[in-house]
């Protein structure tokens, strides 16, 4: 990998990181209201595999869905207004923050019922394949998905119609505050593709580049014609599942043994390793992010709140 | 104009649709080589070809939640739940997604899928096949709910709802397929949705309708007649968006109303129009509204217990002397 690549991805790990340490702040404050998810720890999965999507491919994600809008490159100022309810949100103040999206970068959103974007992921790959595209949709979600209806039906659908969908299981091991053994009777979720004759691998989620490669392989394959492809990404959320989080189900230890395999810090030892970048270059991406995020926060800050008589605007497009 | 069944003209509808817009295209249980288990897409999967005629497995939630991701991103599926019951396990994929999209993610998207699903009691197929569950889905902002009982309305209703950029939930009566009527034929030809319809005139006394219930209700007013009581007989025709102008034109001209639905009366459609009656034409009100619904029971199989609790003519105008 290059090192311009690898500065970028750097820098949209560090944003990451430093938004949502932003909107947990803004949460204290009470300015984001409802339910906060933040993906601090599993930066590397939606850098490096949106990364290695092509231009006609199309992203899908779950409520934990802040790192994938600033994946594809929606502006964080629309993001952050979006998760304080302003006019200037990326959905206009009516999704907050676990149903951003942003269709003109062909990110269709985050989704909040578990698994229920998983048949719309193969919905819209179906829609490529029927006008002959070779578009493919990179369809994200938890370990805590894999045990839901949608999940077996859409695996089954996507396997029987050969629909051009990469699933990428974020394996952060805990489904809220279920452990992955206590909940999946066959905790490896690569065993579970396979059932559906789906071609599946683990990945370290933790190393950026492993995930782009890992991703850019899948991808190649289903544009092979090989069908629907699946990923495990083997990740770590640092904080808990929302912000009201009690933490009653993992030791510190634990925490702290993940902790070590920060990716943004794997990433930094390679960068320093392969003598691609030193400590000033870093702190200079590091400075700029900051100052994206801090005039994220002033812009969403200034930005109206919608008008009250656009409640009912976009119910239906024929009023 | 052609008479054909209820079938025909959905049938018809479809197929035209289809020649018209590459985008629609069919996906469901047996559609495609059985030719759908209520015989309307029969022979669509040798003109049309497996791309446009979808078999699917058994699995609601993937063929609810597939057609409104395809829709989209840019086709106009039509998917069929073999029945209007097994649509509770996509209740999510529909009112959730289907219907939600749009308006959560700030107008950036539309979904316009149609989802066909035939139901109702009447055909000895027991309590969990029986379902007349209109009033659900008809609940959510978001969703358009269809339910026209006669070929010409379920012809240009059809063509209308696969037109329509908003998704739309059409509800076919699987005791209506046989029934005759006139239906045109045309690419022009379509019934706008959200448009009550008077079926019947009359200045006695106003029986607000829809679906199976239109029928019914104009078999009692028919019987009606013949004692001199001339029955006006309005058709919903849409259950959302929900046209009241026509009942209440024809209530405060008769001062009456019954409301017939196959459904059950609690929190039913019959309740919805009543309440919406009072509070546009309370001054007009001569009597108290009554409802003519199912009986609150799981529907039995036994032909006679079922048709017991199912609504007939008779109950209807019971109901219309009531008020009269």
């Amino acid at each position: 990998m290059d090192k311009e690549t690898l500065l970028e991805w750097y820098r949209q790990m560090v944003l990451i990181r430093r938004f949502e340490q932003r909107t947990a702040e803004l949460y204290q404050l009470g300015k984001i209201g409802g339910f906060l998810h933040l993906y601090i720890g599993q930066e590397a999965v939606a850098v490096g595999s949106i990364a290695a999507r092509g231009a006609g491919d199309h992203i899908i994600t779950a409520y934990r869905d802040h790192a994938h809008a600033l994946g594809v490159g929606s502006d964080p100022g629309a993001i952050m207004a979006e998760l304080l309810g302003k006019a200037t949100g990326v959905s206009k103040g009516r999704g907050g923050s676990m149903h951003l999206a942003d269709v003109e970068r062909n990110y269709w959103g985050g989704y909040a019922v578990v698994g229920g974007h998983l048949p719309l992921a193969a919905g819209i790959a179906l829609a490529e394949q029927y006008r002959g595209t070779d578009g493919a949709v990179l369809c994200y979600f938890g370990d805590g998905s894999t045990n839901i209806g949608y999940f077996h039906e859409t695996m089954n659908l996507a396997g029987v119609w050969d629909l051009p969908v990469l699933f990428i299981a974020e394996n952060n091991q805990y489904g809220m505050g279920t452990a992955i053994e206590r909940a999946s009777a066959v905790p490896d979720m690569v065993t579970k593709a396979k059932a559906y004759a789906i071609p599946a691998s683990q990945v370290d989620g933790m190393n950026v580049i492993e995930v782009y490669q890992a991703t850019k392989e899948a991808l190649k394959a289903i544009r092979a014609g090989e069908g629907p492809q699946f990923l495990e990404m083997l990740t770590y959320r640092f904080e808990g599942h929302s912000m009201g989080d009690p933490l009653r189900y993992r030791t510190r230890d634990e925490v702290e043994k993940w902790r070590d395999d920060d990716p943004i810090g794997i990433l930094e030892r390679h960068l320093f390793e392969k003598e691609l970048a030193d400590r000033e270059n870093l702190e200079q991406i590091d400075a700029a992010v900051e100052e994206v995020v801090e005039s994220a926060v002033q812009f969403a800050d200034e930005s109206p709140l919608p008008e009250l008589d656009s409640l009912f605007d976009n119910i239906y497009v024929e009023a | 104009m052609a008479r054909i069944t209820m079938r025909q003209a959905i049938t018809d509808a479809l197929r035209e649709e289809m020649l018209r817009d590459e985008n629609v295209f069919i996906m469901g249980q047996e559609v495609g080589v059985w030719g759908g288990t209520y015989a309307v897409t029969r022979g669509f999967y040798d003109e049309f070809g497996p791309k446009r005629v979808r078999d699917t497995p058994i699995s609601e939630m993937a063929i609810g939640g597939a057609a409104a991701g395809a829709a989209m991103n840019g086709l106009r599926p039509v998917a069929e739940f073999m029945t209007i019951n097994f649509a509770f396990l996509a209740l999510d994929a529909i009112v959730n997604h289907a219907a939600k999209v749009r308006y959560m993610f700030g107008g950036q998207m539309k979904c316009p899928v149609v989802f066909r699903a035939p139901g109702g009691g009447g055909r000895q197929l027991g309590a969990t096949h029986s379902h007349t569950p209109d009033v659900i889905f008809a609940h959510f902002p978001g969703l358009k709910v269809v339910a026209p009982a006669t070929p010409y309305d379920a012809k240009g209703l059809l063509k209308a709802a696969i037109r329509s950029d908003d998704p739309v939930l059409f509800i076919e009566h699987h005791t209506l397929y046989q029934i005759r009527g006139e239906a045109p034929e045309g690419e022009d030809f379509t019934v706008p949705i959200g448009v009550s319809d008077v079926k019947r005139e009359g200045s006695d006394v106003t029986i607000v309708a829809y679906s199976q219930g239109l029928q019914v209700a104009l078999e009692a007013a028919e019987e009606l007649a013949k004692e001199g009581i001339e029955a006006e007989v309005v058709d919903l025709r849409t259950l959302r968006p929900l046209d009241m102008d026509p009942v209440i034109a024809s209530f405060r001209k008769t001062f009456k109303a019954v409301i017939v639905e196959e459904g059950y009366r609690s929190y039913g459609i019959g309740a919805e129009i009543a309440a919406r009656l009072q509070e546009a034409a309370f001054d007009y009100m001569d009597a108290p509204i009554k409802r003519v619904a199912q009986f609150e029971t799981p529907l039995p199989y036994s032909r006679e217990l079922e048709q017991a609790a199912l609504i007939n003519p008779q109950r209807v105008i019971a109901a219309v002397k009531e008020v009269l």
